[in-house]
């Protein structure tokens, strides 16, 4: 059962990250990209992330994504703005360079052998392990994160100033 | 039988897309969400290694990559409206002032 879900969410992923690539015009771009996340969250799912695949859902395709739909309507970009494609030197050359990351990395992955995921606790991926994590080991680095959260306020107002 | 190999696969296949969205695309908005795509599929990767040495460090990381996102996203995307705002383009390669 799990490799049957494993294989029609991985097709969902890729396919809908290409269509997401290849689009001209930004919202169906934005579209294509949600419904990418939706398939990473049901991947999040069986590597037993429930709570990540959740925020996933709510943060990625809610909140991030919701903001990229706003901007692209307050562009508003008229149709002749969307330059048609062409098939440029630009792609030709990365295409050639994507097809090297593509076969270069799982490449060094053949001959590591089969590694088998073990069995795990059924609470792994519960909240409660999560959050005891980042309130004991991981303390510092999320309260910096506040401050990361707290630096992209500011930054976003400015940047959103009438007059820079 | 489902592996950490497919896993690291899968998140290579999608990250190259990405990158190939980055390289090729024009319109600032797209490379942009090949940005988050990329993210993504690092916090696939964090994740099937969490789910392989059974350590929930792995889904905190994946949390801080989501922060890291989500400010990236907001203050990008305040970039890209001053950008239209000042140049009326969205196009990269029509905003070459530092290019010289």
């Amino acid at each position: 059962m799990e490799p049957i879900v494993f294989y029609i969410l991985a097709a969902i992923t890729v396919v809908t990250a290409l269509l997401m690539v290849t689009r001209t015009s930004p919202i169906s771009s934005a579209v294509w990209l949600i419904a990418c996340f939706f398939a990473f969250a049901g991947l999040f799912v069986l590597l037993e992330a429930h709570f990540i695949a959740v925020i996933q859902v709510l943060l990625y395709a809610g909140a991030i994504m919701v903001l990229f739909v706003f901007v692209i309507m307050l562009l508003n970009l008229r149709p002749e703005e969307l330059k048609t494609r062409a098939i440029r030197f630009q792609t030709v050359l990365g295409g050639i360079f994507v097809l090297y990351l593509v076969f270069l990395l799982p490449l060094s992955l053949f001959r590591s052998g089969k590694l088998l995921f073990p069995e795990v606790l059924p609470q792994f991926g519960y909240v409660q392990g999560i959050a005891e994590m980042i309130f004991t080991k991981y303390l510092v680095p999320f309260e910096v994160t506040s401050v990361l959260l707290l630096v992209a306020i500011v930054g976003s107002v400015i940047m959103g100033k009438r007059k820079l | 039988m489902i592996t950490l190999n497919h896993y690291l696969v899968l998140a290579t296949l999608l990250f190259s897309i990405g990158v190939f969205g980055v390289v090729t695309r024009r319109n600032v908005l797209i490379i942009f969400m090949s940005i988050e795509l990329m993210l993504s599929s690092v916090n696939l990767v964090f994740l099937s290694f969490s789910r392989f040495l059974g350590q929930v460090d792995g889904q905190v990381f994946v949390l801080f990559v989501l922060v890291v996102a989500a400010a990236e996203a907001a203050v990008g995307l305040g970039i890209i409206v001053a950008l239209f705002r000042n140049r009326q383009t969205v196009y990269v390669d029509e905003v070459k002032i530092l290019r010289g």
